[in-house]
C-alpha cells in the first residue's frame, strides 16, 4: 500500500496548528500532491492539545494511516501524545528549549493518560525528562530534530525590527513549518505561494511568516540537511483540484442546490457549515443581471432553528438548518410537525461522540437509527449518508431535490470526521447537478381550481402551492388533517391520509436510482463483503484495493440512502456471500442491525470503534485481514488515535 | 372589488364553546382582513396548539397550524422567505409566555414586520383547564385542585423589554375596539404584539364577562357596575415614540401602564415605535436586492434543471492546481 508521506502538526489550541495544517496541505496541493487531512482537538478555547494529521500522495488519499512520518511538535506535549506513531526512520521536530521538560508534570495531560504513560516510562526504563523520551525514539530509528524555536524567533524579531516576543511567537507553526519543508527539500516558492493565500489580506502577516519560514527552512537545510531520508516531489498537474473540507463541500453544494435560506444554533461541529455560507451571503449566478443570496440566520435554539426552516420551505425558498447531535434531539418535535404536514425541509445532521455532550469535538457515528427514527409517530422521511467529502457536495443537492420531489424532511447525515477533515481532489463535475423541484402550481394553473394541499394522489406526493400564491389559499396543520389540511380525527379519513404519506416511501424506492441508494466497490459476487456507510468509506476503500491486489475476493457496499433502505438491491448482493463483515463507527453496529432487520441476513462479523478518532486504512486493512484469514473473533474493537 | 369580512369565512364547523372570547377575536381579525383590503393569498395566520390554534382553520387565508410555543419561529420563517407576506401568529398565553417564550423574547430582538395576537384567558383550555402563565399567583380557578403557586407574567412587560415595537392590550368581547387595534398592529412597520383579554367561560371562573364589566362593583348612586377596562386613548395616553430620545421614557411609561391590574386595567396601544429598523431592512443592508428579489422568490435554476448559481467564487478559494 502506498501509505504516502505522513506529516503532524501539533501544539495547544490556539497556537495556529490549523492554520498550519492548511499552509502545508496548501503547498503540497500546489506542488501536484494529493493530501488528506483529520482535524483533531479538545472541547476548549485555548490550551489544550490540538493536532492535524495530514496525509499526502502522488495519487488521491481519503484516510489516515497510522504512520507519523514526520512530528512537527509546537510543545513537548505533542511529542508525549504521539510518539508512539512515529515510524522508525521518521523524524520529530522539537524545540530545543524544551527539552528539560517533566514529561508527567506537563500540567494539560489529564490524569488517565498520565497513569498509562507512566507505565509506557517504567516498562521501556525511560526516565522522566522529554530528553529521556527523545533519546528512546532515537535509539529505535527516529530521527529527532532539537530547533531553538525561541532563538530562530528573535532572528526574526531583529530583521523585522520587532522589540516584543511575544508578538510573534504565534508564528511557531510556521517555524515548524519551515523545518518541515527544509528537511524534505521542497520547493520553498510553493510554500511562500501557500502562505501569501492563506494570510491573504494582511500583507504584514504575510510578510513576518514568509520571514519566519525562510529562517526556518534556511536553519533546516544548513544543519539537519543529510538526516532525513524523505523528499516530497512536485508533481505538475494538468487538471483542476480543490483542497476543501466538508463542511465547506456542503455548504457549496447547499448554495448551488438553490438553498436560500439557512437557519442554525452554533454546535460543533457544524456551525462552520453556516458561517461559511454566511461569509458568502451574496451570490454569483451565471445570468448576467440575476441577484441570488441566502439569508443565514442564527435561532435562539434548534427547536427555532428547524421551524423556521420549515416555514421558509412552506414559503418557497429551499431551506435547511445544520446540527449536530443535542441540537437534532431538540429539533424532533418540529420534524414530525415536516413529515406530518410533507414540508420540503433539509437538516444537515453532523454526528459526534454521543449520548448526551459527549464528545463534542470527536468523531462518531451513533445516530443512523436516531436520525432514521426520532419523531413521534410514523411519517416518511429520507435519510442520506454521504461516504466521503464529494460525496457531501453531491448529497447536499440530492437533499433538497428529495425534499422537494417527495415533500419531506431529508436528514443528510454526516459526521466529525468528514466536517473537520481536508480533501484535495479534482474540482467537482458540474454538469452532474440538476436540480429537480417537484410539482409547483402556480396562479395559472391554479386558475378555476379548488385547490386542496393534501389532495390523495397515487404516488402520495400532492401537488404543492407555495403560501402566496394567488388562488391557492391552503392550510397546514400538525393535528391530523384531510385533504383541505383541515382538523380530522375521522377513521376513514385518517387511514387515507397515513397510506398516501406513507405510500410515498414506495414511490421514493421505485424512482430514485438504486445508483444513487448505494455505491459499491470491488469483485461483484465476492465471497466477502463488507458493509458501512458514512466516512469510514475511505479508509474501506483503501484497504479493499490492497488486499484484491493481495488476491482476497472482496467487495464493499456503500449505503448512501439509509432510509428508506434498499433492501432489495442489498439483499441481492449479500445473499450470495460467505462472510459478511459490518464496519462502523459506533457501539452497536447500527446499520448491520437495520440491513438484518430489513433483509433477514446476519452480520457475521463486526468491526467497530468508538473512541472517538475515525478509522485508518490501517486498522481496517488488519482487521479485514484477520477476518478473512480466519483468525478474526466476531467483533473486533479498533482504537487507534490519540 | 371591495372586501367582506364574510370573504374570510370558511365552512369549517367552530367547535369553540358557547360564549368563548375567541369569537370576539375571529370576528375583529376577519374584519380588520376585510378592511384593511388584504388579499387572502396574501396572509399567512399561523397558530399553535390550544383552542386558538384552531382559528386559522375558520378563516380564509393561508393557515399553517403548527406546534405547541412554536408560532413564532415558523412565522418568521415565512416571513423571511417572503416579506412580501402578511404573517399573523396566533397563541394562546400557554403557547407563547410558557412553552413559547424563549422564541417571544428572541422575536422581539429581531423586529420583523409581523404580527402576534396572544389569547390571554389564564388557563390551558383544551387539556381541561389547567393554571396558565398569566393566571396570578394564589388565584384558584375552578378546574385546578390547589391555588395557582406561581406567578404571573406580564406580557406587555416582557414584550416591551424584549424589544416589540408596538405591544397593545384589547378586549376580547369589545370587537370593534379590538378589530382597531389589530388593523394598526398589521399596519405597524415592525413587530406587533396584541395581548387580548379573554374570559374562559368554561375554566376561568374568577376573570369572567361579568368581572371584566365590574359586576361585582356596583356604583351605589348609579346602580350601574364599575367596567375594570378603560382604553389608554380615552386618557390622553401617547404611546408613540416619535423621536428616539424620548424612546426609553415612553418604555418606562408603558411598562407602568402595563402594571396596572385588578381595579383599572387599560386596554389600547401602550408603546409605539416605528424609528427602529426591522428585520427585513437589516437584511437588506447586507443583501440589497432582499426585498424585491427575497428567498422564496429567487430562481435557482434554468429550464433545464441546471443550476445557475455560479460557484466560481468558491472554487477559487479552494483551488490548489
Amino acid at each position: 500500500m502506498d501509505k504516502g508521506f505522513n506529516w503532524m502538526a501539533g501544539g495547544p489550541q490556539g497556537s495556529g496548528v490549523d492554520t498550519a495544517a492548511n499552509i502545508f496541505g496548501r503547498a503540497c496541493g500546489y506542488g501536484g500532491l494529493y493530501v488528506y487531512g483529520r482535524r483533531e482537538y479538545h472541547s476548549n478555547i485555548k490550551g489544550l492539545h490540538s493536532y492535524f494529521h495530514l496525509r499526502i500522495s502522488s495519487s488521491e488519499v481519503s484516510a489516515n494511516v497510522n504512520d507519523v512520518d514526520m512530528l512537527a511538535a509546537f510543545d513537548a506535549e505533542t511529542v508525549v501524545r504521539h510518539i508512539t506513531e512515529v515510524v522508525p526512520n521518521g523524524g520529530i521536530i522539537v524545540d530545543q528549549n524544551q527539552l528539560e521538560t517533566k514529561i508527567l508534570e506537563i500540567p494539560t495531560l489529564p490524569l488517565e493518560f498520565k497513569s498509562i504513560f507512566k507505565e509506557f516510562l517504567k516498562e521501556n526504563g525511560i526516565g522522566d525528562r522529554l530528553a529521556d523520551l527523545l533519546e528512546y525514539a532515537r535509539k529505535k530509528g527516529i530521527h529527532v530534530f532539537k530547533v531553538p524555536y525561541m532563538e530562530l524567533l528573535e532572528d526574526v524579531a531583529d530583521k523585522l525590527g520587532i522589540e516584543k516576543l511575544s508578538k510573534i511567537t504565534r508564528m511557531i507553526n510556521v517555524l515548524t513549518i519551515g523545518i518541515s519543508f527544509g528537511l524534505l527539500g521542497y520547493d520553498v516558492a510553493l510554500i511562500e505561494k501557500a502562505i501569501k493565500d492563506v494570510f491573504g489580506e494582511k500583507p504584514k502577516i504575510v510578510e513576518m511568516n514568509l520571514l519566519a519560514l525562510e529562517v526556518a527552512y534556511d536553519y533546516a537545510k544548513n544543519n539537519f540537511s543529510k538526516d532525513f531520508g524523505y523528499r516530497l516531489p512536485k508533481i505538475s498537474v494538468n487538471e483542476e483540484r480543490i483542497f476543501l473540507s466538508g463542511n465547506q463541500a456542503v455548504a457549496i453544494g447547499k448554495v448551488l442546490g438553490g438553498c436560500r435560506v439557512q437557519t442554525y444554533y452554533p454546535i460543533t461541529p457544524a456551525a462552520d457549515e453556516s458561517e461559511y455560507i454566511e461569509a458568502h451571503e451574496i451570490l454569483s449566478t451565471k445570468v448576467s443581471g440575476m441577484e441570488a443570496g441566502v439569508v443565514v440566520l442564527q435561532t435562539e435554539d434548534e427547536i427555532a432553528a428547524i421551524n423556521m426552516a420549515s416555514g421558509a420551505a412552506l414559503a418557497g425558498a429551499r431551506a435547511s438548518t445544520s446540527t449536530s447531535g443535542p441540537g437534532f434531539s431538540l429539533m424532533v418535535e418540529g420534524l414530525s410537525w415536516a413529515g406530518h404536514n410533507e414540508v420540503p425541509v433539509v437538516i444537515t445532521y453532523y454526528q459526534r461522540g454521543a449520548p448526551s455532550t459527549g464528545l463534542p469535538t470527536r468523531h462518531g457515528q451513533d445516530d443512523l437509527r436516531f436520525a432514521i427514527h426520532a419523531g413521534h409517530g410514523e411519517f416518511p422521511r429520507i435519510v442520506l449518508a454521504s461516504g466521503d467529502i464529494r460525496e457531501c457536495f453531491y448529497d447536499a443537492v440530492n437533499a433538497f431535490n428529495y425534499a422537494e420531489r417527495f415533500q419531506l424532511p431529508v436528514i443528510h447525515l454526516i459526521d466529525k470526521a468528514l466536517a473537520n477533515s481536508s480533501q484535495t481532489f479534482p474540482v467537482f463535475d458540474l454538469t452532474k447537478v440538476k436540480i429537480h423541484r417537484g410539482e409547483i402550481l402556480d396562479e395559472k394553473m391554479l386558475e378555476g381550481l379548488e385547490y386542496k394541499r393534501f389532495t390523495f394522489t397515487e404516488s402520495g406526493i400532492s401537488p404543492r402551492v407555495l403560501l402566496g400564491t394567488r388562488n391557492g389559499v391552503h392550510w397546514h396543520s400538525g393535528d391530523e388533517h384531510n385533504e383541505y389540511g383541515h382538523i380530522s380525527e375521522e377513521p376513514h379519513n385518517r387511514i387515507r391520509m397515513m397510506e398516501k404519506r406513507m405510500k410515498k416511501l414506495e414511490t421514493i424506492e421505485r424512482e430514485v436510482p438504486i445508483t444513487e441508494k448505494i455505491n459499491f466497490s470491488g469483485e461483484p459476487n465476492a465471497k466477502n463483503m463488507i458493509v458501512s456507510w458514512g466516512s469510514p468509506k475511505g479508509a474501506i476503500v483503501e484497504a479493499l484495493n490492497e488486499l484484491s491486489r493481495e488476491g482476497y475476493s472482496l467487495g464493499f457496499l456503500q449505503v448512501r440512502m439509509v432510509h428508506p433502505l434498499p433492501g432489495e438491491h442489498i439483499k441481492e448482493i449479500l445473499q450470495k456471500a460467505d462472510k459478511i463483515i459490518d464496519v462502523e463507527m459506533n457501539y452497536s453496529g447500527q446499520l448491520g442491525g437495520i440491513i438484518t432487520e430489513k433483509t433477514g441476513i446476519p452480520m457475521d462479523f463486526q468491526i467497530v470503534k468508538y473512541n472517538g478518532r475515525p478509522m485508518t486504512t490501517t486498522e481496517v486493512y488488519d482487521a479485514l485481514k484477520l477476518v478473512l484469514d480466519g483468525r478474526a473473533p466476531k467483533r473486533q474493537v479498533l482504537t487507534y488515535g490519540a | 372589488m371591495a372586501l367582506k369580512w364574510q370573504d374570510f369565512k370558511t365552512d369549517v364547523f367552530v367547535d369553540w364553546c358557547p360564549g368563548c372570547g375567541n369569537y370576539g377575536i375571529l370576528a375583529a381579525l376577519q374584519m380588520a382582513l376585510a378592511e384593511l383590503g388584504l388579499e387572502p393569498h396574501r396572509v399567512v395566520l399561523v397558530s399553535g396548539i390550544g383552542c386558538s390554534g384552531k382559528l386559522p382553520h375558520f378563516v380564509k387565508a393561508n393557515g399553517v397550524h403548527v406546534l405547541h410555543g412554536r408560532t413564532l419561529p415558523f412565522a418568521q420563517g415565512i416571513k423571511i422567505a417572503n416579506p412580501d407576506l402578511e404573517a399573523i401568529a396566533i397563541g394562546g398565553d400557554g403557547d407563547g409566555l410558557g412553552i413559547g417564550i424563549g422564541h417571544l423574547v428572541n422575536a422581539g430582538r429581531r423586529n420583523m414586520d409581523i404580527t402576534y395576537l396572544i389569547h390571554d384567558n389564564g388557563v390551558y383550555g383544551l387539556t381541561k383547564g389547567q393554571a396558565s402563565p398569566t393566571l396570578r399567583l394564589g388565584l384558584k380557578v375552578k378546574a385546578i385542585p390547589r391555588p395557582n403557586i406561581n406567578e404571573a407574567v406580564n406580557p406587555l412587560t416582557v414584550a416591551l423589554a424584549a424589544g416589540y415595537t408596538f405591544v397593545a392590550r384589547a378586549y376580547a368581547y369589545d370587537t370593534k375596539h379590538l378589530k382597531e387595534i389589530i388593523k394598526q398592529a398589521i399596519l405597524h412597520k415592525g413587530l406587533a404584539l396584541v395581548d387580548i383579554l379573554q374570559p374562559c367561560p368554561t375554566y376561568n371562573d374568577i376573570n369572567t364577562k361579568e368581572w371584566y364589566a365590574g359586576e361585582d362593583r356596583v356604583d351605589p348612586k348609579t346602580g350601574k357596575p364599575t367596567p375594570r377596562l378603560y382604553k389608554l386613548e380615552e386618557v390622553g395616553y401617547d404611546p408613540v415614540v416619535h423621536d428616539l430620545n424620548e424612546d426609553f421614557d415612553k418604555k418606562i411609561a408603558a411598562m407602568e401602564k402595563a402594571r396596572e391590574w385588578g381595579d383599572k386595567i387599560p386596554i389600547g396601544v401602550f408603546y409605539k415605535n416605528e424609528l427602529l429598523p426591522t428585520f427585513q431592512e437589516r437584511i437588506t443592508q447586507r443583501i440589497p436586492f432582499y426585498i424585491e428579489n427575497p428567498p422564496a422568490k429567487q430562481k435557482i435554476c434554468d429550464d433545464a434543471g441546471s443550476p445557475i448559481t455560479d460557484i466560481d467564487v468558491f472554487l477559487k478559494e479552494l483551488r490548489v492546481t
